[in-house]
């Protein structure tokens, strides 16, 4: 492997990404600015810095955080507002949620009209002299449950809508555990406004919706942040901060890489999707989503072969087929004749629009705009598909050899190779998959045919590759040199036309069929 | 155990005395209940007519709010009104989680659909009612519906 192995985000180790935590940037604003990563000589290239290259057109700066960094930055930051507003810490991150965390705003409105804010986020008039208290009332009935013992305790916050604790309690974890409310939570009373303050929170209910309530809180604290984001992956705790905005998405794919492993992508939360700006991929998703029925006969795992029509099956992510009955060698995608595919004369990834009289009248129009969508939903589709059987062979592989290893001594590191071209072949392919929604928004002009070749490069690289995932156990050893300059080769091609795609994105070289906006 | 209590105390004071143009039709468990509702006032878009409402209660009942619709049967019509859809669906912010609030009640939810029609001039569906009667699966609960305009 060579040094191109950036992709490779599941090597990262704990001390890599979490570098900063010690590093004295302030805090005033919160998160330390992004680009601390590359002052701070920590980050996700480290490994290698020695021989990596300059950063790539498609990268972007990135930190990812735990929650206890989320929670004290938080803490920090409610704290310092706090001795600027001589506002208790609880009312101060009450504000401060009620203005999604905009401390400019938040003390310019403060300056101004100190009661409005308060009274609109909830808190009217001085709710610390009045410290919030369980309390029995004479004659009261309880307007949530119709309970008229005079023995319960009631609670009420400023606002005098009182209800017994047990309503109240009721109430607060229902926000809290099913609908995940923690931020705004409102007093019970019809129409009333007032949020319920963390104070009161703390008499009413038990310590596990507390601790429900904190991590909710924490949430909404990067939720309300522009340039921080959690990472989708199930289960995973991280946040991601980057300072890509939402304006930059026509010119930039913004794709980080969690901790966790997972490269999603920052603009929309989808896995990575480069090269394929944010707005082409949600088009695209949807356009998929409504012609589903016209597209699903494609994802049939079997095929006839063009020449003796005898029944394929595909089991594994190669392309290239071969026929086991009369040695035909085709390729799945478009079913043509494999030894044309990688010459420079056969376009495999290239939509040929019928020329002259075929395609004047409505119907002839309606069906090329269909097999044209076909053609680039066949391959993106295919690609996923792949991907998914690559998988599902190099995990049978990777079985057999540990196997091997066991009765023939060979050592770990020597099958290292093949995960290291597993990972390079589901990341290629997942670049390829989106190249093809990329090229059917494509208009074209003279960046596509650079960009076609670059994607026919990757595609036969790929093929290439994972070809070699269907060779004998006993023959991958000694293809370990083969194998290891074909991963290389195909990260190589990947960053090429990443990066070719980026810098013609950010330049707005590319004309679009569709608006993008 | 939370809900029924509360379903209890309301079922015997709606049994007790109910607001005029109010019935209560069915209430056998404390899952579902049946109520008929008129507009009192004069207004010919109702006018001669009953409408039936179909209350669901989850066991978080008053905390959550209940889902309501309007049902049709030869008796009863869907009543015509620019946040009613054609399949009895309704569009109230006070039967949705933001504007609820758990001091209301089967009676209060009854006044104030009786007033949303009483006040209503338009013999209309909301907009996009094709399309949402047919392609709809959600429950009205988790539909989320935007309030434009809380007057009518
Ligand atoms: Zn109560
Ligand atoms: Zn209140
Ligand atoms: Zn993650
Ligand atoms: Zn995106
Ligand atoms: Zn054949
Ligand atoms: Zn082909």
């Amino acid at each position: 492997m060579d040094s191109d192995d950036d992709f490779n985000s599941s090597q990262m180790s704990d001390e890599d990404i979490m570098g900063d935590q010690d590093s004295d940037v302030s805090v005033e604003d919160g998160l330390p600015p992004a680009q601390s990563m590359d002052q701070d000589d920590v980050g996700f290239e480290s490994q290698d810095k020695d021989i990596m290259p300059s950063k790539h057109a498609f990268d972007v700066d990135f930190t990812v955080y735990s929650p206890q960094q989320i929670q004290a930055y938080q803490d920090k930051q409610i704290e310092d507002v706090s001795s600027i507003l001589g506002q208790p810490p609880e009312a101060t991150a009450i504000l401060l949620r009620h203005l999604r965390w905009n401390k400019e705003r938040l003390i310019d409105q403060y300056m101004e009209k100190t009661e409005d804010i308060l009274e609109s986020a909830g808190l009217g008039e001085t709710a610390q002299t009045h410290p919030p208290r369980l309390e029995k009332v004479a004659g009261f009935v309880c307007d949530i449950c119709c309970e008229d013992d005079a023995n319960q305790d009631t609670f009420a916050m400023k606002c005098e809508h009182r209800f017994c604790v047990d309503c109240y309690k009721q109430y607060l974890s229902t926000k809290i555990k099913d609908e995940g409310e923690a931020a705004r939570i409102r007093c019970p009373g019809d129409g009333c406004n007032r949020v319920v303050d963390s104070k009161s929170l703390d008499l009413l209910v038990g310590e596990d919706i507390k601790d429900r309530y904190q991590v909710l809180l924490t949430r909404t604290y990067v939720d309300d942040k522009e340039n921080l984001r959690w990472c989708p992956a199930p289960n995973c705790i991280y946040a991601l901060q980057c300072g890509v905005k939402d304006k930059d998405l026509l010119q930039i794919v913004p794709t980080v890489h969690c901790e966790c492993g997972h490269d999603f992508c920052f603009g929309c939360s989808l896995n990575d999707h480069q090269p394929a700006p944010c707005a082409l991929v949600k088009k695209w998703l949807k356009k998929c989503e409504d012609d589903s029925e016209t597209a699903n006969w494609i994802s049939a795992n079997t095929k006839e072969c063009p020449k003796c029509n005898s029944t394929i099956e595909k089991n594994g992510g190669c392309n290239h087929m071969t026929c086991r009955k009369c040695r035909n060698e085709f390729c799945w995608m478009c079913m043509g004749v494999w030894s044309e595919h990688g010459t420079s004369w056969y376009n495999c990834n290239r939509f040929e629009e019928k020329s002259g009289t075929e395609a004047r009248d409505a119907q002839a129009k309606s069906r090329q705009s269909l097999e044209r969508y076909l053609h680039y939903y066949n391959r993106y589709a295919n690609h996923e598909q792949s991907a998914k059987l690559d998988k599902d062979i190099y995990l049978k592989t990777e079985k057999k050899m540990t196997a091997l290893q066991t009765t023939t001594g060979m050592s770990w590191i020597e099958v290292q190779f093949l995960d290291a071209a597993s990972q390079a072949l589901q990341q290629c392919r997942q670049t390829l998959k989106w190249t093809y929604a990329f090229a059917y928004y494509l208009a074209r002009n003279n960046a596509t045919e650079i960009f076609e070749d670059n994607q026919k490069d990757l595609e036969m690289a790929v093929e290439n590759l994972s070809e070699m995932f269907e060779k004998p156990i006993d023959q991958l050893q000694g293809l370990k040199v083969e194998m290891l300059d074909k991963t290389a080769y195909c990260t190589k091609r990947r960053i090429i036309l990443l990066d070719d795609t980026a810098e013609n994105l950010k330049s707005g070289n590319w004309e679009f069929n569709v608006s993008l906006s | 155990m939370f809900a029924s209590k509360r379903l209890g105390k309301e079922l015997s004071k709606l049994q007790q005395n109910l607001p005029p143009g109010i019935t209560l039709v069915e209430a056998e468990n404390f899952s579902e209940w049946t109520m008929d509702i008129r507009v009192v006032d004069e207004n010919p878009l109702y006018a001669g007519e009953i409408y039936r409402l179909k209350f669901s209660f989850s066991t978080s009942y008053p905390i959550e709010p209940p889902e309501v619709v309007f049902t049709q049967d030869d008796a009863h019509p869907i009543p015509w009104h620019p946040h009613i859809y054609s399949n009895g669906i309704i569009c109230l912010d006070l039967l949705d989680r933001q504007g609820w609030s758990p001091v209301h009640n089967v009676e209060s939810i009854c006044i104030s659909l009786q007033s949303m029609l009483t006040s209503n001039t338009k013999k209309e569906r909301p907009p996009g009612d094709e399309d949402f009667v047919r392609y709809n699966k959600q429950r009205p609960r988790d539909i989320s519906f935007v309030f434009h305009d809380n007057q009518v």
